[in-house]
């Protein structure tokens, strides 16, 4: 299992004047566990928005198995789950719902199998509560729970592992172990180092001189 | 044919290309304007006959007509600068849209502060709701617009793609407000108040008006350039380019 | 429209209501809103009946125009401020169907609210008894237009700290077209004239609406996500 999944080619990012990173490339494979370090204010984030289409790119490519980005991205968009910083759930939707809403705009899912996901993130008899009830913690896990309703080969994940507690980051890495056997990629940053079988690769950024 | 078109499409991706060509084409505009503006401002003023209606206040036209022109053909060719930029991300389209947008404003401004001027005399009014008066008073909204969007955003590249679509659907909707203003004219006024319509107009009395519009394009020309310029050095002066014609005092 | 997409539209829209419903007392303003712009009327201009009943039409649609101007902010601000609208742009399913829905979502909560309280409005501003009926229709066919065509601006400005200022620079020019035409139906009404040519061009303005604003306004959320 070593199809390349996606692949970036000399990108580079300028944010008024400044450049965050220049001639950056690397790949992602099928069952690979990408970890994109660096210092704050490097770019981390910018480019995990990036790849995920979010902002656009200005100088470099970025491929889908083998194919231009650009031409490709609604097909990309199908295969992919991103988690940002900020994370979409509604204060005045309940966990279900929340979920629901979520999953509706991508492929069907029983109501079954969403139950089911907020159960592995913990919140159990909380299905029904209205998000704003929930502690900020739980609220992360409600945007954790479309990890497990997700089929998509290709995860972002932005700050993956911040709010939940060490059962919660214990699940979560079984979830990326388990997908990683399937030939799921995940690109992420974190400050917690992850708990994964085989190699970790790393994407270094904050070296380009200024 | 297409690989040539392509090539030269090309070019325009460079800032320093354009930069380098706007330089020998400037002379040209600047001097065209001046020669078209100068001979048509005085064969318009001092030769063409006055109208038997109106006397010499018609001459007023001079201004009007180009600037009413060229406020709504600013207008479309900022929604084609616009369109290239949000599909080729071409610079110098977004460029374009920012530099055209106030030139575009101040045109429409033009024609309606000779409208008005013009109105005076003729109507005995300042102001009145005529369907192309109003237009025009809507097509200076949409300037607004497209400048305040343009503002709006710290990120000069976002701004520019939202100001885009603003001038794209803007273009769309001109000619529905045209329609509906005048369709709205004929319904809450009799025609009484319509200018001399413009085919009756004699030679003399046309040809300097045609020269004013081609010295008014040239000057537009000219100041695009000019204002395109200024904002290619601003985005461009970190790039070696830049910095090396500074140096060198230009 | 394939079965998945159907879904996807119907999902949104079902939980654009619901989050619409969990916050009622917001649903109220612009209604209270159009109330009261219309009464501002015959006391800042005459209570004169002769006067009102030619002014009704016109007043009612500034007033409905300008409610749903101030209900424009809530299209999409929630939704991009807490990274729902990320999540919607990088959906497989269409944006384009995304945006229909939100807009028909509010167009259900802002435009047919205003449009069910206008005969009352009538009574007040004397409109004509047999005009009121024109009036729903007018409004029934415009104010999903004033819905559509706000929400480009809606999408532009969603980014944007002073969105609700500028939001009513970039849409009013807009919205020039249907005022006329939504008054210019009545009036006709009103005057015996035969008014169903002009009933037929907002219909036709509100398919073009229908065809290009969402297009629009999906190109710009996206340029709003990206600042």
């Amino acid at each position: 299992m070593s199809d390349t999944l996606l692949e970036v080619r000399t990108l580079r990012c300028e944010r008024d004047f400044r450049v965050l990173f220049k001639d950056l490339s690397f790949t992602v494979n099928a069952g690979d566990v990408v970890q994109v370090e660096g210092p704050n204010g490097s770019g981390k984030t910018t480019l995990l928005r990036m790849l995920a289409g979010l902002l656009p790119v200005h100088e470099g490519e970025v491929f889908w198995r083998g194919e231009p980005m650009q031409r490709v991205r609604p097909m990309f968009y199908e295969e992919l789950l991103y988690l940002g910083h900020k994370t979409g759930v509604k204060d005045s939707l309940t966990a279900f719902e929340n979920l629901r809403s979520w999953a509706a705009l991508r492929a069907p899912v029983s109501d079954d199998r969403l139950l089911e996901a907020l159960e592995r993130v913990g919140l159990k008899g909380f299905e029904h509560s209205l998000a704003h009830n929930l502690s900020a913690g739980q609220q992360r896990r409600i945007a954790l729970a479309r990890l497990f309703v997700s089929d998509a080969p290709f995860w972002i994940l932005d700050e993956p592992f911040t709010a939940i507690d060490k059962k919660g980051v214990a699940e979560l890495e079984n979830l990326m172990i388990q997908r990683g056997r399937e030939g799921m990629a995940v690109l992420m940053t974190t400050h917690h180092a992850p708990r994964i079988e085989g190699e970790l690769k790393k994407v270094t950024l904050g070296r380009v001189a200024a | 044919m297409w690989q040539r078109f392509k090539a030269w499409f090309h070019k325009w991706a460079s800032p320093k290309w354009f930069f380098d060509m706007s330089a020998s084409w400037m002379p040209w505009l600047k001097g065209i304007a001046i020669a078209c503006m100068v001979t048509g401002v005085i064969w318009g003023l001092a030769f063409a006959p006055q109208d038997y209606q109106q006397g010499n206040s018609f001459r007023i036209i001079y201004l009007h007509v180009p600037a009413a022109i060229l406020a709504q053909s600013v207008f479309m060719m900022m929604a084609v600068a616009g369109f290239v930029n949000l599909v080729w991300r071409l610079k110098l389209a977004d460029l374009a849209v920012k530099a055209a947008a106030p030139i575009g404003a101040w045109m429409c401004f033009l024609a309606l502060f000779t409208g008005a001027v013009w109105g005076k005399p003729t109507w005995g009014t300042w102001w009145v709701w005529d369907a192309r008066l109003t237009s025009m008073l809507i097509l200076l909204f949409l300037y607004f617009a497209v400048m305040a969007l343009h503002g709006a955003f710290t990120d000069a590249t976002t701004g520019g793609r939202a100001a885009s679509i603003m001038a794209i659907v803007g273009t769309i909707n001109i000619p529905i407000i045209k329609f509906s203003v005048e369709w709205w004219n004929t319904l809450h006024q009799p025609a009484t108040f319509k200018l001399t319509e413009k085919p009756a107009m004699p030679p003399e009395m046309w040809v300097p008006l045609l020269i004013m519009v081609i010295g008014f394009y040239c000057y537009f020309g000219y100041l695009l350039l000019y204002r395109m310029r200024n904002e290619v050095m601003e985005r461009e002066q970190r790039t070696q380019w830049v910095r090396e014609l500074v140096r060198k005092g230009v | 429209m394939n079965a998945t997409v159907s879904a996807a539209f119907t999902a949104q829209l079902r939980r654009d209501l619901l989050l619409s419903f969990r916050r009622r007392q917001d649903l109220a303003n612009p209604l209270i809103f159009f109330v009261i712009v219309v009464s501002l009327f015959p006391l800042g201009v005459t209570p004169d009946k002769e006067f009102l009943s030619q002014a009704a039409a016109g007043v009612i649609w500034v007033a409905a125009l300008l409610a749903t101007l101030l209900s424009l902010d809530g299209l999409f601000r929630a939704d991009y401020e807490d990274g729902a609208l990320e999540q919607m742009v990088i959906a497989p399913q269409p944006l384009f169907m995304v945006v229909l829905a939100k807009t028909l979502a509010h167009w259900l909560v802002t435009g047919l609210p205003l449009l069910l309280l206008s005969p009352v409005l009538g009574v007040m501003m004397f409109l004509p008894a047999d005009a009121t009926g024109v009036l729903m229709l007018s409004l029934l066919i415009g104010t999903p237009v004033l819905s559509l065509i706000g929400a480009i601006g809606a999408a532009l400005t969603v980014g944007l700290r002073v969105g609700g200022v500028l939001v009513s620079l970039l849409v009013l020019p807009l919205y020039i077209p249907v005022l006329i035409f939504g008054t210019g139906t009545v009036q006709m009404a009103i005057n015996g004239q035969p008014w169903t040519g002009h009933v037929a061009l907002m219909l036709a303005f509100l398919a073009l609406a229908i065809g290009l604003a969402p297009i629009a306004a999906s190109a710009a959320l996206r340029i709003s996500v990206s600042n």
